[in-house]
């Protein structure tokens, strides 16, 4: 057995993951060719390390198939009931910041915050007989943020990219999607509304509770936190 | 857990207490239409119902109860009075908390008839009191309708009540509302900006989306009305407050309640039906000087129920769902009746939690 250490398998998420590991001593790389999802580790030994969607490192730490895993706190959460219970957080890592936001057309000047998205919500459904809809593709974080706001009225749709298009698409008439900096809601016309910030996520080392490490392996475990300086 | 053989003979059992009670068993579909499902009850069902799809039907989901289906048949095919029993499973998503069933059995029982609501309240709740005694559970109850009534009498805007109306059933935002109307909640600042200003949709952009530029200035047309009309009095909030503050024996609640209707009469109907109710149940045998009325029980529940609620529950085991609840949906049978609609009510037993409860009972003696 080793540890094992789930990244995301590509893009800026893995480069920066692979920086901040490689800062603490810890050099991640990628084995052989740029296509090839096989990991190498320098620096400690009975680690492995696994290359995965990010989307996918939730499930694989609360099965316990992974040991560690770096993912947003955003999917952690859409992804897993109860995520508290299955797996913990060890250590923010200060990239990947992204907002998950509620966000209207600019044009809806009488719409800013969630009690003017409800009683809006009720005007359109009794207007076009259909509910508003809010496209997303974090549904759970969603509707349990406009459950406790009391939002009604509204359903979801679907949206796995390109989520701000759906408005002037006509396929929704608001989203719920992650953004760092606002610029692409700005160019295609929506703005955000006062309260509608559903979580701030960033890249976030995470440990699984499914499993208990013994002998060798919780030994490795104790020494890569402490080399990361997170135990 | 009782296992599933016992289970499913315990619901046919309660099934066949409701059917000795006059009621025709019926059978409902397991995979249900989601959109009728996700019309009544919005996006929340999604987050309670397993949903699932083919390419030819769409989304279907799996029964998550027996009442809107029973209310459909009824609607389209049913004689007038009827009454109905049904058992089977029904499926609830649980992703917050393992403890509880996915997929449990309910016996049901449900009465559609115009003649005497109070009667019929009283024969539901009666009927279920006897089939569960053996369990020495504690009974609840309350009436959404008391608090519809008072909403409905409040001295403001028919938009207000409109918009009060449509949250009884999410305390949270019911409350907020009132906060707003009553001038004890500060007015946001967007909000003032945008009454201030002159024109508007100046700097809005384009418009783009279905909701029509018409829409938009609407409803500020709307906010202004709204802005101007006079806030909903401290009187009246504290009326409401001491409404959703009663929760005494039946006796003690009625007249509490009659106290505070002499002070806001357009509850009054409302609450001589709570007293019909209660002459109803004590002519079935209950003893209302020891039931619990409580008016704003039933509120976070599933909304449905606009009148008479209940719901049985095991003492001491706060960690355990009712046993059984049930209560009047008059509202749901004009929503699913196509333009017609008939009194109903109605509730459920779950039988496995009866069998759980009868064999601890069993085991402490």
């Amino acid at each position: 057995m080793s540890v094992k250490l789930g990244v995301p398998s590509k893009g800026r998420l893995m480069d920066k993951t692979f920086d901040w590991f490689g800062a603490r001593g810890v050099r991640l790389g990628r084995a052989g060719s740029e296509r090839e999802y096989a990991g190498r580790v320098e620096g400690i030994d009975n680690l492995e390390l696994v290359l995965l969607s990010a989307g996918e490192i939730p499930r694989e730490l609360a099965a316990g198939r992974i040991h560690l895993g770096v993912t947003g706190t955003d999917l952690v959460r859409e992804k897993l009931g109860r995520w508290q219970q299955r797996v913990e957080e060890i250590a923010g890592l200060g990239f990947g910041h992204a907002d998950l936001v509620l966000a209207v057309p600019r044009a809806w000047v009488d719409v800013s915050t969630l009690d003017d998205l409800d009683a809006a919500a009720a005007a359109f459904r009794a207007a076009h007989g259909f509910r508003l809809r809010i496209a997303t593709k974090y549904h759970r974080l969603v509707r349990d943020f406009l459950r406790d706001a009391g939002v009604a009225d509204y359903r979801l749709v679907d949206s796995q990219g390109a989520t701000e298009g759906t408005v002037k698409n006509e396929t929704a008439e608001a989203i719920a999607d992650i953004t760092s900096t606002g610029d692409t809601l700005r160019a295609n016309h929506l703005k955000l509304l006062d309260d509608g910030l559903i979580l701030r996520s960033q890249a976030t080392l995470f440990r699984t509770r499914a499993v208990a490490l013994e002998g060798a392996d919780r030994d490795t475990m104790v020494e890569l936190l402490k080399q990361l300086g997170v135990d | 857990m009782a296992d599933p053989a016992a289970t499913r003979a315990e619901a046919m059992r309660l099934r066949g207490l409701f059917e000795a009670e006059g009621a025709t068993p019926v059978e409902t579909t397991i995979l249900q239409p989601a959109e009728v499902l996700l019309d009544l009850y919005g996006e929340d069902i999604r987050a309670r119902a397993y949903v699932t799809s083919d390419a030819l039907r769409g989304e279907q989901m799996l029964r998550p109860d027996f009442t809107v289906p029973v209310v459909q048949m009824h609607m389209a095919e049913g004689a007038e009075p009827a009454c109905y029993a049904y058992a089977g499973e029904v499926f609830r998503r649980q992703e917050d908390d393992p403890d509880r069933a996915n997929e449990y059995f309910q016996a049901g029982f449900e009465v559609f008839d115009r003649e005497n609501p109070a009667a019929a309240d009283a024969r539901v709740f009666a009927l279920f009191h006897r089939v569960l005694a053996p369990l020495k559970l504690r009974a609840a109850t309350g009436d959404i309708g008391i608090l519809m009534a008072a909403v409905d009498g409040l001295r403001t805007t028919e938009r207000r009540r409109a918009a009060l109306r449509r949250h009884i059933w999410r305390p949270r935002r019911f409350r907020a509302l009132i906060e707003r109307y009553s001038g004890r909640a500060p007015v946001p600042e967007s909000r003032a900006a945008l009454l201030a200003s002159a024109d508007p949709m100046a700097d809005a952009g384009p418009v783009i989306g279905l909701r029509s530029e018409a829409e938009i200035r609407a409803r500020i047309e709307v906010l202004r009305e709204d802005a101007a009309a006079p806030p909903i009095s401290a009187d009246e909030v504290a009326l409401l407050d001491a409404i959703l503050a009663v929760r005494e024996t039946c006796p003690y609640a009625l007249e509490r309640l009659r106290d505070i209707a002499v002070d806001m009469p357009l509850i009054a109907p409302a609450v001589d039906r709570l007293g019909q109710r209660l002459d109803a149940l004590a002519g079935q045998g209950i003893d209302i000087d020891a039931l619990e009325f409580e008016a704003s029980y039933g509120r976070t529940q599933m909304e449905y129920y606009d009148g008479f609620v209940f719901g049985f529950y095991a003492d001491g085991r706060p960690d355990l769902p009712p046993v059984a609840s049930g209560g009047r949906y008059d509202a749901l049978t004009r929503q699913l009746g196509g333009g017609r609609e008939i009194p109903a009510v109605g509730g459920v037993i779950r039988p496995g939690m009866v069998l759980e409860l009868a064999s601890r009972a069993g085991a402490g003696r």
